[in-house]
């Protein structure tokens, strides 16, 4: 145990101010009031996977890792589309996931938005054209926010979903 | 031992059982030797294949003209691939399944069952695959008159699919997904249990299929190259370079090698990455935060060199036909080794601090078991092989550049729990770090590509590459343009996921999110 207690020690804190730009930070506690505003401290996303190749699935988990922690703007993901404020689509919607993508979108109680996150997700990336894919999730649902990249990195992300809030 | 020295003693064996062989050839898929029989021959050369003890690999179909298909299946033993092949009228395409002696040829037989419109007498199971609703059940999107348009038309569910039904008192089911509680892939899993004891899984997959066979046709090989990194983007290296290693030998281009050197320190960088964040996220799936924290803390590290370094995070595009793109600089070369033993510090303390806690061990020791003797009758490979018994990694035991030059070394154990595979996964962290010392201190100086010349003529190649879950393998056949004709990957996951269903049986239902991920099958890379 105190081995581990030591390793924490060592550790010391990796979570960033993110500084690459000094206007996110900014936009950043902003944010976070808008969010204690007009979401009771907490703004929740479901993120759904519409057939992506895992990778941009990976860069949501770095959004939750140390270095961004995520949560500490108040955003946090959850597990069902009923607890959820938005969906965050990745993927060119497979056509054997569309109609699982608009049942998950029912499900999500109003008010609600969706962010498409990665190239696939925005046109079909490079999937467009296939005959098992929609081509991006506007050929099924009118995306509020487009967050390019192939994938897109953490800081991108984490932009785009302040900037969202920002912006509602 | 020499190579192939099993060969002739199959061979032998399949005359002996009447078995006709339209010649051979060790040029036609080299490495692999290529045996051509009668399709009606298909099922009784997999007993004899099963007699010899061959691990079955993979099936595919490549049609040929109007009329024909050519049916390949491969097998491999000692590090030596053999593939064989039979003709296959395509207007009465009915062959013998291989399923019956090697369960590892279900879900592969039954793809291209869907995908071709091939038919497997005497299959054990012969439900669609991976078409779901997106197309219907007399169209064969594989096949090459088969335009397969794009449409703008939401495909029903597969509500419908025959799952398996287990009746008793007590007796109860849990469907899951395809959209899941985390944030994973979409697949679905159908439990019966009683009590929390799991009775039975079944998998359903093919959610995410993408058409990555067909779209792959007419495309260059930078195209391919583009399109093989995004199969299952946490092996984007292992898959581009499988997928170049096929069409590098089919048109007889080289790679320099240096280009090949930075290859495989571009492989071993995914395979480290996918390792520390998998452990982390196994024991999070226990509840053991700590871990989880520490282990993606290092993996944002290595990730983060990623991008100065090789200019993406997770390698994309890294590897091109004839080489790689980014070249390194020797202080580039001294950043790694510097972070090399960093990282190698820091994981040694972190296992003592896993390998301290009871708790964990409690929850990971005895939980998903997979045994010797399955783990051989499914075929299965890479961490989940290793952590029972079998001793297979293609960079030792099918050497193919750089790693010929290289001391190897893999782990194996035999107690076959999620435990084991988490402690293979370290090990295999720890050879990677001396590995890629290794590639850096013998990088050789010299270009890193060499021009992709499209062939002029049909040609054809077959890829081996170990990615951090296993062995891939990718066939690649050009036409006379240049451009892609035929394209298939087996994404190790194929050989893996029907071991999940298996390893799970008795095992609580809590306890099946830790036992998935420490198999961690793609999903992307099974359904193409
Ligand atoms: S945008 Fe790129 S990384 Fe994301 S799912 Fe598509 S191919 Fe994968």
């Amino acid at each position: 145990m105190l081995r581990l207690f030591n390793k924490i020690r060592k550790t010391g804190m990796v979570t960033e101010t993110i500084a690459v730009d000094s206007d996110l930070q900014a936009l950043g506690i902003e944010v976070k009031s808008v969010i204690n505003k007009r979401f009771a401290g907490s703004f929740a996303i479901r993120a759904v996977d519409s057939g992506s190749c895992n990778a941009c699935e990976l860069e949501i988990h770095a959004l939750n890792n140390a270095f961004y922690d995520i949560e500490r703007f108040g955003v946090h993901f959850v597990a069902s589309p009923r607890h959820a404020d938005a969906l965050l689509v990745t993927g060119p919607v497979s056509q054997h996931m569309a109609q699982a993508v608009l049942d998950v979108w029912e499900a999500t109680p109003e008010p609600k938005w969706l962010l498409a996150m990665g190239d696939c997700a925005v046109d079909g990336g490079e999937f467009a054209g296939s005959y098992a894919v929609m081509g991006g999730i506007a050929k099924i649902l009118k995306p509020d926010v487009i967050i390019p990249g192939c994938p897109p990195t953490p800081e991108v992300i984490l932009k785009a979903i302040l900037g969202l809030l920002h912006n509602t | 031992m020499s190579r192939f020295d099993w060969l002739s003693e199959l061979i032998a064996r399949c005359e002996e059982e009447h078995i006709l062989f339209h010649g051979g050839s060790a040029r036609e898929l080299a490495p692999a030797h290529v045996l051509h029989i009668d399709i009606e021959d298909w099922g009784k050369f997999a007993v004899m294949a099963a007699e010899q003890q061959t691990r079955w690999c993979a099936v595919w179909a490549v049609q040929q003209d109007e009329e024909t298909l050519l049916m390949n299946a491969c097998f491999e033993k000692q590090g030596d691939y053999l593939v064989i092949r039979a003709p296959l009228d395509i207007h009465s395409p009915v062959l013998p399944s291989q399923a019956p002696v090697f369960p590892a040829a279900n879900r592969p037989e039954r793809h291209s069952q869907d995908m071709f419109g091939v038919m497997f007498g005497n299959h054990p199971d012969s439900r669609r695959w991976i078409r779901h609703q997106a197309w219907d059940e007399e169209i064969f999107p594989l096949r090459k008159d088969i335009r397969m348009a794009h449409s703008d038309q939401v495909a029903p569910a597969d509500t419908y699919y025959p799952f398996f039904q287990a009746q008793g008192s007590g007796v109860y089911e849990i469907p899951v997904g395809p959209v899941h509680a985390g944030i994973i892939e979409p697949g679905h899993f159908r439990f019966q249990a009683v009590g929390e004891t799991i009775l039975n899984l079944e998998e359903r997959l093919g959610y995410v299929h993408k058409g990555i066979e067909k779209i792959a046709e007419g495309r260059d090989a930078e195209g391919l190259a583009k399109l093989a990194g995004r199969i299952s983007g946490d092996t984007t290296v292992a898959h581009t370079w499988c997928a170049c290693m096929a069409m590098e030998r089919a048109a007889n281009v080289a790679v320099p090698r240096r280009g090949i050197y930075l290859r495989a320190l571009l492989a071993e960088r995914e395979r480290v990455a996918n390792h520390l964040g998998d452990i982390g996220a196994i024991c999070n799936d226990v509840g053991f935060a700590f871990a989880n924290s520490q282990f993606s803390r290092l993996r944002e590290i290595w990730q983060r060199t990623q991008s100065v370094i090789f200019k993406h995070r997770l390698l994309m595009d890294t590897i091109v036909p004839g080489g790689v793109k980014v070249d390194l600089s020797s202080q580039q070369c001294e950043t790694l080794s510097q972070q090399h033993a960093v990282i190698k510090t820091e994981l040694n303390e972190l296992m003592a601090i896993l390998n301290d806690h009871a708790s964990l061990e409690d929850r990971l020791v005895s939980a998903g078991h997979l045994s010797h003797e399955l783990a051989t009758k499914l075929g299965v490979v890479g961490y989940l092989a290793k952590a029972s018994g079998v001793d297979y990694d293609l960079r030792r035991d099918h050497a193919y550049a750089p790693y010929d030059r290289m001391n190897i070394d893999s782990p194996c154990y035999q107690q076959g729990d999620v435990a084991t595979r988490l402690q293979v996964r370290a090990d295999e962290i720890i050879h990677s770090l001396i590995l890629m010392d290794t590639l850096l201190q013998q990088l050789p100086d010299g270009d890193i590509a060499n021009t992709w010349k499209p062939p002029v003529a049909i040609c054809e190649g077959l890829g081996m590459v170990e990615a951090w879950r296993g062995e891939i393998i990718s066939y690649v056949q050009f036409d006379a343009t240049g451009k892609i004709s035929r394209f298939y990957a087996r994404d190790p996951s194929w050989l893996n996921w029907p071991a999940l269903e298996q390893l799970i049986d008795g095992n609580i239902v809590p306890d099946f999110p830790v036992c998935n991920k420490s198999v961690n099958g793609s999903y992307s890379g099974h359904d193409l």
